[in-house]
């Protein structure tokens, strides 16, 4: 059965319809790639997915819960999918031990010892022990987003979204960033991540989805889509060198 | 006809000033407490609290305080209700500030950016934690500055408490005045007076913003 699971997803901004039909399921362990040009749904997408866009039609169903609209199903959601983005969002007045341990509190209600002790296996896992006590500001952003992505796994979700995380960071740091990631992905992790590094998505993602237009246009293997795409628009897109 | 000397005129006034500071210090304390309650109402999820607190905010910066205290004086005098001008410019002065300093912190929730509120809500927290640990926090440092920066206003707004006769600084300055027929003399003082009070709290203001500003 799969993890993520979303059924004729409808999302409009106004009169603009956004995401116009969206079926796609995921597995428990499955890393996917969604690429697309600017302005095809992709955010909208993920941010459907951990409810902070409502959706207008459609059905998404996580680890067999369906999502639905008062406030506390949608916590509920959100703890088994966490979110990474790509302006990182830490919480500026806090460290980022402090940013690791402050959900695990507040919303898990783990005693501050254990927080602790977990924030700092979180921030190990990262590269970033050493940092505990650092402020963001401390921080380059490649560090920022590492902290990120230890505080959204300090919550132990079944699944991780990325909105193109490596895409507020200047080149050079990408790559540390993208270290975090793929060994998440190694260690079986569930990732749906909007990226627009293919050589990235084409080595560590078991599928890669292509949106266009509020749709899944074309579906597939990495090697497939990058290699034969089946359609004019994904034979453009890979064409331009995204 | 008795003789002013400077000694006597300048501690007539800062006797008088007394009243400014307490009178600053009570609406300033009150408003505050007030802007408090005003703020949830007007940056919570509930819709009437909201348009509640948005009309008192329109009501109170749309006026001149002056008609405010005018109001307070004799509007409650009219209704049989005995208030002495000290009740009156507390009240007047308390709902006044209340109005601005709601804004002021409005404002400063307001400049907290989607993404803190998003990130929070990805990790499961809900509106009031997120409140709590996240926005306030963060909107307090920036209301530091500004919310001492406003204590200046209080100040110089005591001054107008003077026509419904409290017996502030203000006053006396124009009791001494028309006794000394020293006006150049007593009026300088009194600038002086509130120059030195106010001086310290804009400089303090700016060192604040400059402070935090580094720490960010
Ligand atoms: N909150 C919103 N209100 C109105 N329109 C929105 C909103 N969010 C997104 N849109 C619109 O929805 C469309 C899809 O946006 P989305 O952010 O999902 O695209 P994307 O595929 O992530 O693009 P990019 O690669 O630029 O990030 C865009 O046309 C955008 O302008
Ligand atoms: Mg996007």
């Amino acid at each position: 059965m799969s993890l993520i699971e979303i059924a004729g997803l409808h999302k409009s901004f106004g009169s603009t319809e956004v995401l116009r039909g969206i079926d796609l399921a995921v597995a428990s362990g499955e890393v996917v790639a969604i690429i697309g040009r600017s302005g095809s749904g992709k955010s909208t997408l993920l941010r459907c997915i951990n409810g902070l866009e409502s959706v207008d039609a459609g059905d998404i169903t996580v680890a067999g819960e369906a999502l639905g609209t008062g406030e506390a199903r949608l916590r509920a959601l959100r703890l088994k999918v966490g979110m990474i983005f790509q302006q990182f969002n830490l919480f500026p007045h806090k460290t980022a031990g402090q940013n690791v341990m402050l959900a695990r509190q507040v919303v898990r209600g783990s005693p501050r010892a254990e927080a602790e002790a977990l924030a700092r296996r979180m921030l190990d896992r990262v590269g970033l022990g050493a940092k505990f006590d650092a402020y963001p500001a401390q921080l380059s952003g490649g560090q920022q987003q590492r902290v990120a992505i230890a505080r959204a796994l300090a919550m132990e979700p079944l699944a991780l979204l990325c909105d193109e995380v490596t895409s507020a960071l200047d080149p050079e740091l990408v790559g540390e960033v993208l270290g975090v990631v793929r060994e998440l992905a190694a260690e079986g992790m569930t990732l749906i991540m909007v990226t627009h590094e293919m050589a990235f998505a084409r080595e560590v993602c078991d599928r890669v989805v292509f949106m266009h237009e509020g749709r899944v246009h074309e579906i597939g293997p990495p090697a497939e889509i990058f290699a034969e795409p089946r359609t004019p628009e994904l034979r453009a897109f890979v064409a331009r060198g995204h | 006809m008795t003789q002013f000397t400077f000694v006597d005129i300048l501690t007539n006034l800062l006797w008088a000033s007394r009243w400014t500071v307490l009178l600053s210090l009570a609406a300033f304390a009150g408003g505050g407490l007030l802007a408090l309650g005003l703020l949830f109402a007007a940056i919570g999820r509930a819709r009437w609290p909201g348009r509640l607190a948005r009309l008192y905010v329109e009501i109170f910066q749309g006026t001149p305080l002056l008609m405010q205290l005018f109001l307070a004086f004799f509007g409650l005098g009219l209704l049989g209700i005995d208030v002495s001008p000290w009740l009156a410019a507390c009240a007047a002065l308390i709902l006044w500030s209340a109005a601005f300093l709601v804004e002021i912190w409005r404002g400063c929730v307001m400049a907290i950016g989607r993404g803190q509120w998003e990130a929070s809500a990805a990790l499961g927290m809900g509106y009031a934690a997120q409140m709590r640990h996240v926005v306030l926090p963060q909107a307090l440092r920036l209301a530091v500055p500004p919310t001492v920066g406003f204590s200046v206003q209080v100040v110089k707004g005591t001054a107008l408490t003077s026509i419904i006769g409290f017996l502030e600084l203000t006053k006396a300055g124009t009791v001494l005045s028309n006794a000394s027929f020293q006006p150049f003399t007593v009026f300088g003082l009194v600038a002086l007076i509130y120059f030195a009070l106010c001086f310290p709290l804009s400089v303090g203001a700016r060192r604040l913003e400059r402070k935090l500003n580094v720490a960010h």
